[in-house]
């Protein structure tokens, strides 16, 4: 069940392979469209080329072949630099400049942009409050930070300059099962705010049938389906139902002991 | 009470070679600091730089002091004045702490922050810059501790070659067999040593990142 999308896609594979410098081939025949405004999640196991297929959007890889379409234009063709700014990153282990203040590591792309100091201390203010977090904690350091402000704080500084798109790789993963579940619902309001088009990497199906408007499924380099959340857990397709059953049989496993 | 007559007597001549040895160890280890840290991103950046420049700066490191001095004597500006000759060898002793831990503190910066910063789209400038150098200062800084430490007690055989600095008593004391004189080029120097290790030790701890 393909759909057609109606508007241009805001990223686009086509073709793409990617192998190592050393030959292995981490990504093969890749093509996929993400729309304006979706929420493609991009779901599969370790190793299966999930964070390899978002590093190629913003270019922290090259593709070994074909070619990666960012709002229209090769990525290969674009300045790098430029390309980056506008596309907010996130990564699971923050990587939140320990020697800057919370405001200093928000305001970093702004400031190199050039931006009025005015407008972006207003930014800070308002970035904070949209992640859900104090004023007060501006002027804090990283390491003085829970992980769930951590990470709040790298979701804060990828939407800083206000890029349209925004990747996102395991961005909850090293979470406990609350905060996790606090930031879900906080990245959908969120989403639901700001029309922002986001990929987001996970390992976990529960998060992708959660934020995913579609789920790309991936096995070994390979992309195996991409499917709107419905139709995901209903799909035929055998790869998609073992994933599907493996989570089933967590959930079962957790309802018996219950019982029990 | 005899070695204390004997420094109060001699103030000002240990004040002098103090302050001469001072200013042998600042300056080379200036110099070592300038060329030392820009090799040390060199070789953080660019891997192939690695080998030859930390194995071209260990190979100096086992050449015998008294041995590179002897060398270093018929460079043509450089052999003429005994101070230079001094300042050329302390400087090329001290350049392996400097380059090594800059190497080191470059290398050591948390990978997450590295591509968070890289997709964010810094420049390479821009994350050497603002983030790669001040997160590796307090490495670098303790690099060039142990380059001052050791030039200190270096310092002393540039003496050997009429180079000036406490070594001059010390080499004059070992000629005469007089303790006094030993010992007034040996204490102002280990106090110069344990000063620098100390302040230097302080600026350290005070960059570390948290």
């Amino acid at each position: 069940m393909e759909r057609i999308p109606q508007a241009a896609p805001v990223i686009e594979f086509r073709n793409v392979a990617y192998a190592l410098p050393n030959g292995k081939p981490l990504l093969a025949e890749l093509n996929l469209q993400v729309e304006s405004g979706e929420t493609l999640v991009l779901l599969g196991r370790s190793g299966s080329g999930k964070t390899t297929t978002l590093k190629l959007i913003n270019r922290l890889l090259a593709p070994s072949a074909g070619e990666v379409r960012v709002n229209g234009t090769a990525s290969a063709q674009t300045d790098v630099i430029r390309l980056r700014r506008s596309i907010g990153y996130v990564i699971q282990d923050v990587g939140l400049f320990p020697h800057f203040t919370v405001e200093r590591n928000i305001e970093l792309v702004p400031r190199i942009e050039g931006w009025s100091a005015e407008r972006i201390h207003r930014r800070v203010e308002e970035l904070l409050q949209l992640v859900g977090l104090e004023p007060k904690i501006a002027e804090r350091y990283p390491h003085q930070l829970s992980g769930g402000q951590r990470q709040r704080v790298g979701v804060a500084r990828a939407l800083a300059a206000d890029p349209a798109i925004l990747l996102m790789d395991e961005p909850f993963g090293a979470l406990d099962a609350l905060t996790r579940d606090e930031l879900q619902r906080e990245f959908l309001s969120l989403k639901r705010r700001l029309n922002k088009t986001v990929v987001f990497v996970t390992h976990d199906l529960r998060e992708a049938l959660r934020l995913g408007s579609r789920i790309a499924l991936m096995e070994a380099g390979r992309l195996v389906a991409v499917l709107p959340p419905e139709e995901f857990v209903r799909s035929g397709d055998g790869l998609v139902a073992a994933y599907v059953q493996a989570f089933a049989d967590g959930c079962e496993l957790v309802a018996n002991r219950g019982s029990v | 009470m005899n070695l204390l007559h004997f420094f109060m007597e001699n103030r000002e001549q240990i004040l002098e070679l103090s302050l001469e040895h001072l200013w042998l160890v600042g300056i080379s280890t200036l110099i070592a600091v300038l060329i030392g840290i820009p090799l040390g991103i060199l070789s953080a950046r660019w891997p192939v730089w690695n080998r030859p420049v930390l194995g071209t700066a260990n190979i100096i490191q086992t050449i015998p002091s008294l041995a590179l001095f002897g060398f270093l004597l018929p460079v043509p500006w450089i052999g003429e004045r005994a101070d230079r000759l001094a300042i050329l060898a302390l400087t090329l002793y001290a350049l392996l702490p400097v380059i090594r831990n800059t190497y080191t503190g470059i290398r050591g910066v948390d990978p997450a922050v590295i591509e968070a910063g890289r997709g964010m789209g810094l420049t390479g400038r821009q994350l050497l810059l603002q983030v790669e150098l001040p997160l590796a200062l307090s490495v670098i800084l303790s690099g060039i501790r142990v380059a001052v430490v050791i030039s200190v007690g270096l310092a002393t055989i540039a003496a050997a070659i009429g180079a000036g600095g406490l070594g001059e008593f010390i080499f004059r004391g070992l000629a005469m067999v007089n303790n006094q004189l030993i010992l007034a080029g040996a204490i102002p120097a280990a106090i110069l040593a344990l000063s620098a290790d100390f302040g230097l030790g302080w600026l350290e701890k005070r960059m570390r990142p948290r």
